[in-house]
């Protein structure tokens, strides 16, 4: 059980990877990685939903729709692959499901270097760049001692 | 009797070539790109999304190209292409508790766990004319500090703990949409939030601004209001569980509005509730004044027959595109209308004043 919510888990992680990468990125970082497959779902641009809840936490409404960009692939050794990216670039939805299927072959380790860990590295420092600007913009209040109270 | 006029094609091609034109302005000055739109006019492009309804950085920057920088046209634009498009689906809702929070303040505590944290703010700028920004120059660096790390929580959620506040009680009803079925009154909550964010940003402020000057008071304090980026996730069939599939920048406000009690409700705070997309809290605070102005009836308050309290009058107004279409069509030919009000109106007055004015222009046509 917990081999399939690890395996889940992981692979959760690299799909949002992608899916989330700044435009040109998918495409750039996945250069010269080649299979042979066949087209689930050639890609398609279409929009999502998304939902918010009212207050925060009550019921779900209807916020507004994102434009996302879809594809299925099926490698000839069998493993299928999903690519979902936010945006309209037809590319790299098809990199991402070529990814997503080359992560379950023992390519996995050379794909994760050469795509997943660069991502991740730098999703994680625009999250950083932008958390660190906000904090030097935190107020930080101190009381000023009025003459009669001392 | 309808005559049908043709004619004006070589006129409107001519028009449109001209439009192209004047888009272009001054070829002396440099042509402007769509990503510097997106980079350097982001809050027009926040509110295209938002009032477009549809979360595209780059198509809303070439709309606000397209349309000369007229926000409304470009609004319509995003909107005529969301209609191109079809819908994978729906999200999973957003968790704005675990916004990575750009700015986040609170009006109603100083110190509260997160601190108060300004963001990239017009608040406390001096609003002059900063003439540097004429002249070509670098952009200053930016101080870094060390954030915090972990979420942030709503301020609400510690009013909740003392039980002073109304719960916003989780559920997974499915929310009606109003671009899927035609808006029906009474509106759920989540039916009049869906017309809000989409509402137009005048509109809204406007009436939020008339509840503040007495057309129906709800006493509101800001008690949190946050900008930053939220994940979107959405459950995939073909897969079998969900992934994250983008990321929106949203402005989340939560005003905390004083309340007596009613027949059916103890003294306590209540809530309303504003979400945008982009940055764009001046919307989002106007979104929560009205969305609470209008659970006056939820909430047993009394009917003071203001603009803000009737659904109908918000709802049916709120919205840009609508109110464009209809408001704009009427300068479009109306010949054969007009023509039977000027057959009215001579018939009227020679009834009104007698045989003696009848003859006063005898073949006088107008130019219909």
């Amino acid at each position: 059980m917990d081999g399939a919510a690890d395996v889940t888990a992981e692979r959760r992680e690299w799909l949002g990877l992608m899916a989330q990468a700044l435009p040109g990125r998918v495409v750039a970082l996945s250069e010269g990685l080649t299979a042979e497959f066949a087209w689930l779902r050639r890609p398609e641009i279409g929009t999502v939903m998304v939902r918010g809840r009212t207050a925060g936490t009550g019921a779900p409404f209807n916020l507004g729709e994102i434009t996302v960009t879809r594809a299925s692939v099926q490698l000839e050794v069998g493993p299928v692959g999903h690519g979902y990216v936010q945006g309209r670039e037809k590319k790299a939805a098809e990199r991402a499901a070529l990814v997503d299927a080359l992560m379950q072959t023992e390519q996995a380790g050379a794909v994760r270097a050469q795509v997943i860990a660069p991502l991740a590295v730098e999703a994680a420092e625009a999250a950083r760049s932008r958390a660190a600007k906000a904090a030097a913009t935190k107020v930080e209040f101190f009381t000023l001692v009025r003459g009669e109270d001392q | 009797m309808y005559v049908a006029v043709k004619g004006g094609e070589r006129a409107i091609d001519a028009a449109h070539a001209w439009l192209a034109e004047e888009r272009r302005g001054d070829t002396a000055v440099a042509e402007l790109s769509v990503p510097q739109i997106r980079e350097q006019l982001a809050l027009a492009v926040n509110r295209v999304m938002a009032e477009g309804s549809l979360y595209d950085p780059d198509l809303a920057a070439l709309a606000i190209k397209q349309s000369r920088g007229d926000l409304i046209e470009a609004v319509f634009l995003m909107r005529a292409y969301r209609t191109t498009l079809p819908r994978f689906g729906a999200s999973e809702p957003v968790d704005t508790g675990a916004m990575a929070c750009d700015r986040r303040i609170s009006a109603t505590f100083k110190d509260l766990p997160g601190g108060q944290v300004l963001g990239p703010t017009f608040d406390y700028t001096h609003r002059l004319l900063d003439f540097a920004l004429m002249a070509e120059g670098e952009a200053p660096i930016t101080a870094e500090g060390v954030p915090a790390g972990g979420p942030v929580p709503h301020v609400t959620a510690f009013l909740n703990r003392e039980g002073l506040i109304e719960e916003a009680m989780e559920s997974d009803v499915v929310p009606p949409d109003l671009t899927r079925e035609p808006m029906e009154l009474p509106a759920s909550r989540a039916l009049r939030l869906q017309a809000l964010t989409r509402g137009d940003e005048g509109f809204v402020l406007g009436l939020a601004y008339s509840t503040q000057r007495g057309y129906g008071r709800t006493h509101a304090f800001v008690g949190e209001l946050r900008i930053g980026a939220v994940e979107v996730e959405m459950e995939i069939p073909e897969l079998g569980f969900a992934i994250p599939i983008g990321t929106v920048r949203l402005t989340e406000c939560e005003t905390v509005n004083q309340f007596k009690g009613s027949r059916t409700e103890p003294p306590q705070f209540t809530r309303g509730y504003g979400l945008v997309f982009g940055q764009s809290e001046r919307k989002a605070i106007s979104m929560s004044l009205i969305d609470r102005a209008l659970r006056w009836k939820e909430l047993g308050e009394d009917d003071a027959g203001v603009p803000a309290q009737d659904e109908e009058f918000v709802l049916m107004h709120a919205d840009n595109v609508q109110a464009t279409g209809f408001l704009e069509h009427i300068k479009l030919p109306h010949y054969v209308d007009f023509q039977s009000e000027l057959e009215l109106i001579r018939k009227l007055r020679r009834e009104a004043m007698g045989d003696s004015s009848q003859d006063a222009h005898p073949t006088q046509e107008a130019a219909e």
